[in-house]
């Protein structure tokens, strides 16, 4: 079996690692009520989508 | 398992994915509007409208293939005689999936299923679904809707409702009966609106008995508290329950 001559040093491993990026999440402004929310999900502040009241907020 | 024409394998088997879609589909005819996981209203969509355009043949054949789904007469009776004569006018399409978001505890994707041609979809709230209801820490406030029908309409309707419509009547009567105060006008209400009570009364309920219990968990905590110079074995055994 090839087996690595080196082992890789802390400073590789890290520029490796440095380039992992989290990507964020896509957002969307309620048309309603304008507080963010998931695109194409019901708006959890005011219950609105597509410009009608469909689930009922307190 | 069969592999679903559509949407992923639900389910612990053929039967119990059969059984689930099919008490989903009663849910759905029942209420109009339930509320699930995105995976399971999703698979419900073609089970659903397959049944809706059986219900628009109408004749002794399909009503048997429809009860052979969903085995529940008085739901295929709605569906039959209620539910697909309002679809006449469009052909597919009889349902419509909202997404609700990531459910609090598994975070997953929820989503809201209902029949497009629904009554009055736009203000009528639905009853919890099963899952809704095992679902903690989802506020889902209904009340308006439910508080909505002014009250002078409520008793002449009620009174003609009660003329023509007696054999229903134990279906609104089923309703928990919090309505002691006002009698017999609420319960001969159309039927349609004591699912909105229970939705109503089921969700009221847990927050108060949070509150409860969280004031009783203080109080306990305080005794503890008090407890520790001189532990009386009362208290200490109280602590000890909870």
């Amino acid at each position: 079996m090839p087996t690595p001559k080196r082992k890789k040093s802390r400073s590789t491993t890290r520029h490796r690692k440095a380039q992992w990026k989290l990507e964020s999440p896509p957002k969307a402004t309620c048309p309603q009520c304008h507080a963010p929310k998931m695109p194409h999900r019901v708006c959890g502040k005011c219950g609105y989508y597509a410009g009608r009241e469909v689930v009922e907020i307190e | 398992m069969p592999k679903p024409s559509k949407g992923p394998r639900l389910a612990s088997g053929p039967s119990h994915e059969k059984l689930m879609l099919s008490g989903l589909a009663a849910a759905l005819f029942r209420d109009e509007r339930i509320r699930t996981t995105e995976a399971k209203a999703k698979r419900l969509r073609p089970v659903a409208e397959r049944l809706i355009t059986l219900g628009k043949a109408g004749d002794v054949s399909s009503r048997r293939r429809a009860l052979a789904v969903v085995e529940d007469r008085d739901i295929i009776h709605k569906l039959f005689d209620d539910i697909a004569p309002r679809f006449a006018s469009r052909n597919g399409g009889y349902t419509r999936i909202l997404k609700l978001g990531p459910r609090k505890g598994d975070a997953a994707p929820m989503a809201l299923i209902e029949l497009v041609e629904g009554e009055v979809a736009e203000a009528k709230p639905s009853r919890p679904t099963e899952e809704g209801r095992r679902t903690r820490g989802i506020r889902r406030k209904r009340r308006p809707a439910a508080d909505s029908p002014e009250p002078v309409d409520e008793t002449e309707s009620a009174e003609a409702v009660e003329e023509t419509e007696e054999p229903q009547q134990p279906k609104a009567a089923e309703a928990p009966t919090e309505t002691e105060g006002e009698g017999a006008d609420e319960e001969a209400k159309a039927p349609e609106e004591s699912p909105a009570e229970l939705a109503v009364v089921t969700e009221e309920l847990p927050p108060q008995k949070l509150e409860a219990k969280d004031a009783a968990a203080e109080a306990a905590d305080e005794e503890a508290r008090e407890a520790q110079a001189g532990p009386p074995r009362g208290s200490d055994k109280e602590f000890k329950d909870r």
